[in-house]
């Protein structure tokens, strides 16, 4: 390969177990994707185009979790042809939703599931890439949100630091102008997950659901406790944190915490 | 010297917002929106909250229907007006590759309409930090220069007040243009006065009758009224030295253990003004742009230096801010930097109590000194 100087950048997408929303972001970028497409080159991602270049790539976007043997060597092929390697999404960072079965007994789901449960081969648990191989950054996000994408894209080609905050999504809520949602009764994720989706959610009037995972200094016990006092139950509060960042460290330790309570 | 004091009925509250309009301001008041009273842009009273009031405590906050027609029958709201002045995201610089900056649109003329003493107290700290304090920040002068500001006095303090405490409210505080009162005894009416030569000639053009005195008496009565139902109270007597003294206390773990490090408090408080500035560049290279956003005490990146955040604990961020507030502001700007607005008490999600915190410090430092 030449020197990067002298050629575009390359770029490659890569898809574990997912539903394929955070890849289409990139697709769904429209005024930024010629952009994008301008200042690198689109070499491997099947769902834009069938023209698959070879590798190795200057950047690798990953999405989904490692659920299956196969997947769990696929990666390391990637990595090793990867230049940065970029995680998005709440499977490729956290296991996604698909990781609920981490609290469970695989084999019961697969003989549900499949009428030849025999042809199935798959792991016990589903886990995110940062743990079978290093991740230069990860992008929340169930899905990502394509601004950040874009950010972190252009950053890279200019040789930057991206700006993709850590803070809670209470941040973004009071900078749009939506009263807290919490505050007005309603249970809400938000000050303990991380920014990134400018407070979708609660401006219409909604709960946040976590979907970016636990921000920086997530007090997860204080804000279950308040849950408690709204009257939501044990067991709801324990659901709520195990949903597509179940996985995540403090959102798995606070699940488990109400798990072992009484439902109510 | 004496200004102006004028007796309005209501109609006469609809010319004055008719005539700020016809000025040429944006007028922004207390209006019904989110399930909150949150500022929007009025063009009558019939858009302010009509007959509508709130029940704030910690950590919650419900809308309510009062039993009459009072313009200003609530306490503040979610938001300050600190939006308007310090926006919360702004460009503060955009340019080409030639290094020229390209043309900002110019901020509106506001008119803010019901600004509760508190807020304008919390105004004129934010005037001292963004243009009196050795710079001038451009991005508020802009908004603030030309602002016309209506001050409403207070008669139904929320169960989060404490302006008593802070001198800041329930009457007037220096600094508006125009000084409502409401008046909501058999009669519906209003007293204002002048406070400044621009609320003067606005006055001057509405042509209203003199306020008798014992109307102005009346009004007098209703803020006095107001003084001694705030729903907290906070003792600022050794406070300032308290909370430094206190510094190494074990209580900021235990206030660690409820705060959510949300930053909430920070971005619902009318005076905290801290910002963080990133730089963007289009993925071409053409445009670079930089903005201005509200940021935290309460976030890690806030306090990152090389090598790292220096506060990185919950219980250093919390003592940063309420220190800040209640204390080391003194020695930074000459006042406190809370008004007693009970905004960081009803906005935390998990209703931590400025108040119920500042005094059980006091409490620690005022034993540990007896002892």
């Amino acid at each position: 390969m030449r020197p990067l100087e002298e050629r575009q950048p390359t770029l490659a997408v890569y898809k574990f177990a997912s539903c394929d929303g955070c890849q289409l972001s990139l697709l769904d970028c429209e005024d930024e994707l010629l952009a994008v497409a301008g200042a690198i080159q689109i070499a491997n991602f099947p769902e834009a185009s069938r023209e698959v270049l070879p590798g190795p790539y200057d950047v690798v976007l990953v999405e989904g979790s490692i659920t299956t043997p196969h997947d769990e060597e696929r990666i390391h092929d990637i990595r090793r042809a990867a230049g940065v390697l970029i995680t998005i999404g709440a499977c490729a960072t956290a296991g996604g939703i698909q990781a609920l079965r981490n609290w469970k007994d695989v084999d019961d789901f697969v003989n549900i599931v499949y009428a030849n449960p025999q042809y199935i081969e798959t792991l016990e648990t589903s886990t995110p890439i940062s743990d079978h191989v290093d991740v230069d950054l990860e992008l929340r996000g169930c899905p990502i949100d394509k601004g950040q994408l874009v950010e972190v894209i252009a950053a890279y080609l200019q040789g930057r630091k991206p700006t993709i905050p850590t803070y809670s999504v209470c941040v973004e809520c009071k900078r749009r102008g939506t009263p807290c949602v919490m505050v007005k009764g309603t249970p809400c994720l938000g000050p303990v997950t991380q920014a990134g989706c400018n407070g979708l959610c609660p401006a219409y009037d909604r709960g946040c659901f976590g979907c970016f995972g636990p921000m920086e200094s997530p007090n997860t016990a204080a804000l279950a406790d308040q849950w408690h006092a709204l009257g939501i139950p044990a067991n709801r509060i324990s659901e709520a944190f195990r949903s597509f960042n179940a996985w995540s460290g403090a959102f798995r330790e606070e699940s488990d915490r109400w798990e072992e309570r009484s439902p109510v | 010297m004496v200004r102006p004091v004028v007796e309005l009925d209501r109609e006469g509250i609809d010319r004055l917002i008719a005539q700020l309009g016809d000025s040429g301001f944006t007028v922004i008041a207390p209006t019904l929106s989110d399930g909150t009273i949150s500022h929007g842009p009025i063009s009558s009273s019939q858009d302010l909250p009509v007959g509508w009031t709130e029940v704030q405590d910690a950590g919650t906050y419900r809308l309510t229907r009062r039993e009459d027609d009072a313009l200003f029958g609530y306490a503040v709201g979610p938001h300050s007006w600190k939006r308007f002045l310090h926006p919360p995201e702004v460009v503060v610089w955009q340019g080409d590759g030639g290094m020229t900056p390209l043309d900002l649109a110019p901020p509106p003329r506001y008119a803010f309409f019901g600004v509760r003493p508190c807020e304008m107290a919390a105004i004129s700290i934010q005037d001292k930090v963004f243009l009196d304090s050795g710079f001038s920040d451009d991005v508020y002068r802009s908004r603030r220069t030309d602002a016309f500001i209506v001050e409403v006095e207070c008669y139904e303090p929320g169960g989060t007040c404490f302006c008593a405490s802070m001198g800041t409210g329930p009457g007037a505080v220096e600094g508006a243009d125009l000084v409502v009162s409401e008046i909501l005894d058999d009669e519906h009416r209003f007293v204002v006065r002048a406070g400044s030569d621009a609320g003067e000639e606005v006055l001057a053009a509405l042509g209203a009758a003199e306020a008798e005195t014992d109307v102005i008496a009346a009004a007098e009565q209703v803020v006095a009224d107001a003084a001694a139902r705030m729903g907290r109270t906070l003792d600022t007597d050794g406070l300032r030295a308290a909370l430094t003294a206190q510094a190494q206390s074990e209580r900021w773990d235990e206030i660690a253990a409820r705060c959510l490090t949300c930053a909430n408090c920070t971005m619902a408080c009318p005076t905290c003004f801290c910002a963080g500035i990133d730089d963007s560049l289009s993925l071409d290279g053409a445009v670079a742009t930089r903005t201005r956003r509200w940021d935290s005490c309460f976030g890690l990146e806030f306090s990152y230096i090389h090598g790292g955040s220096l506060r990185t604990s919950a219980a250093s961020r919390y003592r940063q801010w309420i220190t800040h507030k209640l204390s080391t502001w003194w020695d930074q700007f000459g006042s406190s930097g809370c008004v007693g607005c009970g905004r960081c008490i009803t906005w935390c999600p998990v209703g931590i109590d400025i108040t119920a915190e500042a005094t059980a410090m006091l409490a620690e430092a005022r034993s540990e000194e007896a002892s």
